[in-house]
């Protein structure tokens, strides 16, 4: 039990990487602040999903024709804009590339994205979009803030640009030594977007990722407001049958 | 021959005479229902067995549809589900309904439980029913637990690793039991096809059964009340308890009432929070087991978190597991270890009142502690509790008898 519980920490501390953790819990996510009922929002995150994550990320479970019924976007336009390597509506977002080729190029295959925004929250994404930064080392070029030693490319550099993190020493930890803590990044190269901007565009791709995450979210939600109106009535008519059946019970 | 050639094959007395000529029907809804007297002055306290039934029929309906899409294999079973949530239709709600249910499961019978602590429905001459409904816990706690395995995702795979690996703690079988619970070296297709089995069949039969003879031994007893005085002792000159009144059509049609609101708020987390934030359906579950990826910290359900907490607490790993199943176990003694001589907390001294309290609130705290990383002040904080938690049994045969108990009226009471 310890022993799987150290095990645990040892591989989340190697995921996070040291200088993560060494940033500790001071590493605040950014809001993403998305809204998964604004449909223009959903439909420019389709767009950018599929410009510039589809690439190397499937979304293995998102077949194109619920996108386009959920996200209301004419079929015809969904197979002319969207579908760009897939035949049929009723397919769902893969990939060409095959796994292990990735696997070999990158280090590890790039994760399918269908449940990405549910399983680490959107947050997280929207952080650890923008969280690549310059470093030298890696063999991308960049490093991520939030997920330390990704070997994820900064695939949107030419709309952020490049950006160097500033880390300072920060307060002596229990063994008197004073880790290195994140203080901010500084624009080294701009890209196409501007900061205002490429939040918005990371925005709507996080709004899209949590739509795929759970297309029924929207459905269920309307649907309870009437399930919760009909059993209001039902409590009132349940309500009157008990009081007319306990009208003779002695007090 | 006394019978005319036309009447032969006529109904004698209708059909429901008919039936009961080959079945007790009208007798067995009489001696369950139209003529089972329970007391009158139930309060809400008392919906939670009804709600308890309620939810078991959740489950079944919705594990049924659910199995007819669903792949019990370390290949599919994640894809399955996920094309049970997008392709099948109203799959969402299904898969949605019965795990919402399992929450709400524990939910409605750990305060069902607590309600018979509150009134000492445990006591004589009432002790089986408790202990079979004991076992009923103890079976929800595995099938809670098989079933927690089946969508195969990372906290299902590592918070399965972990809970069997306790077996391992064992001395000489420990390894042996734990490879013949997994049925592999590790948690694997193989385990997966057999918790399918147990989820599915095996131990839903068991909990059946169960209830079923819960119930038997409840309408031979009769049910006990909020003032725990016997309503059998009263009769009227008809033979039928004097503050008793029919479960149908009385009790029946309140319950309705109870259990229109209780599908309120199901309903209102179902539709509108299904995650409950993370602790109904764990975010690390929308990733698929992964052997090599451990999640950042695995926790149990919280339902499990309460007895996850002591067995963090405790340094050791066999008496960690050893105070973990002591704890499960240890409230099937309850008729036993309390000699109190009333029933109902309403006329117990302070010292019960305030001994339930801390017992209450230890259980809470540990099930919150659970859900927390096993560290510094966390881990003191669970210590405490888990004494706490024991001490609440080991104590109570000396601090019942010495509590100062109130004098319990003959008749129930009731205000309307």
């Amino acid at each position: 039990m310890v022993k799987i519980l150290k095990t645990s920490t040892i591989a989340a501390t190697l995921l996070l990487g040291g200088q993560v953790l060494a940033a500790g819990s001071a590493l605040d996510l950014h809001k993403a602040n998305n809204d998964p009922d604004n449909k223009q929002s959903l439909q420019r995150g389709a767009r950018n999903y599929m410009n510039y994550c589809s690439g190397c990320h499937s979304a293995q479970y998102v077949r194109f024709n619920s996108i386009a019924r959920d996200l209301e976007i004419p079929e015809d336009q969904v197979i002319a804009n969207l579908m760009f390597n897939a035949e049929k509506t009723f397919e769902t977002i893969t990939v060409n590339m095959p796994a292990d080729d990735a696997a070999r190029w990158f280090g590890r295959t790039p994760p399918d994205l269908s449940l990405m925004a549910r399983a680490k929250g959107t947050d997280y994404v929207f952080s650890f979009l923008k969280g690549f930064y310059i470093d030298p080392d890696s063999p991308t070029g960049v490093d991520n803030l939030y997920l330390g030693g990704t070997s994820m490319p900064h695939a949107l550099w030419e709309l952020q640009g490049f950006q160097a993190a500033v880390f300072v020493e920060g307060e002596p930890n229990q063994e008197g030594l004073r880790p290195m803590v994140f203080e901010r990044f500084e624009p080294v190269s701009s890209g196409s977007m501007s900061p205002e901007q490429f939040d918005e565009f990371v925005r709507d791709t996080v709004n899209f990722l949590e739509y795929i995450s759970e297309p029924i979210r929207a459905t269920r939600r309307v649907l309870g407001v009437w399930v919760l109106i009909f059993l209001g009535f039902f409590f009132i008519v349940a309500s009157m049958l008990k009081k007319q059946i306990w009208k003779d019970v002695p007090k | 021959m006394a019978r005319i050639e036309s009447e032969i094959g006529k109904p004698q007395g209708g059909f429901m005479k008919w039936i009961d000529d080959r079945f007790p029907f009208t007798e067995t809804m009489r001696y369950h229902a139209t003529e089972y007297y329970a007391s009158k002055n139930f309060n809400w306290w008392y919906i939670f067995g009804v709600l308890a039934m309620v939810v078991l029929v959740i489950q079944l309906v919705t594990g049924i549809f659910l199995t007819m899409n669903y792949k019990p294999s370390a290949e599919d079973a994640f894809a399955s589900v996920e094309y049970i949530m997008r392709d099948v239709e109203w799959g969402w709600l299904i898969r949605y309904m019965h795990s919402t249910g399992a929450s709400f499961f524990f939910i409605v019978v750990y305060l069902h439980m607590f309600r018979a602590m509150l009134y000492g429905s445990y006591k004589k001459p009432r002790e089986l029913i408790w202990i079979i409904g004991m076992l009923i816990f103890f079976v929800l706690m595995a099938e809670a637990f098989a079933g927690y395995l089946l969508p195969w995702g990372n906290m299902s795979y590592w918070g399965a690793q972990v809970i069997i690996s306790l077996f391992g703690a064992i001395p000489f079988v420990g390894e042996a039991l734990v490879e013949i619970i997994r049925g592999d070296y590790s948690i694997s297709d193989i385990t997966l096809n057999r918790f399918f089995a147990l989820h599915v069949i095996a131990l839903p039969l068991a909990l059946i059964a169960l209830v079923f003879v819960h119930i038997v031994a409840l309408h031979e007893v009769g049910s006990n009340n909020p003032d725990g005085v016997e309503i059998k002792e009263h009769k009227g000159p008809d033979g039928k308890p004097l503050d008793g009144i029919a479960f149908h059509p009385y009790h029946t049609s309140k319950d309705l009432v109870g259990i229109v609101v209780f599908m309120m708020v199901f309903s209102a987390v179902m539709f509108f929070s299904p995650d409950m934030g993370g602790y109904f359906l764990e975010h690390a579950n929308f990733e698929p087991a992964n052997l090599t990826a451990t999640p950042e910290h695995i926790a149990p359900v919280w339902y499990f978190t309460p007895y996850y907490a002591i067995l963090r607490a405790v340094p050791d790993k066999l008496w960690g597991a050893i105070l973990m199943a002591g704890a499960v176990l240890l409230p099937l003694f309850l008729p036993w270890l309390d000699r109190s001589r009333v029933k109902s907390i309403r006329y117990r001294g302070w010292i019960y009142k305030v001994a339930l309290g801390l017992f209450a609130l230890s259980f809470i705290v540990l099930g919150w502690l659970g859900l927390q990383p096993a560290e510094g002040l966390y881990v003191q904080m669970a210590r405490v509790c888990s004494v706490i938690y024991f001490l609440f049994f080991i104590l109570m045969p000396y601090y019942t008898t010495i509590d100062k108990t109130k004098p319990v009226p003959d008749r129930v009471v009731y205000h309307g």
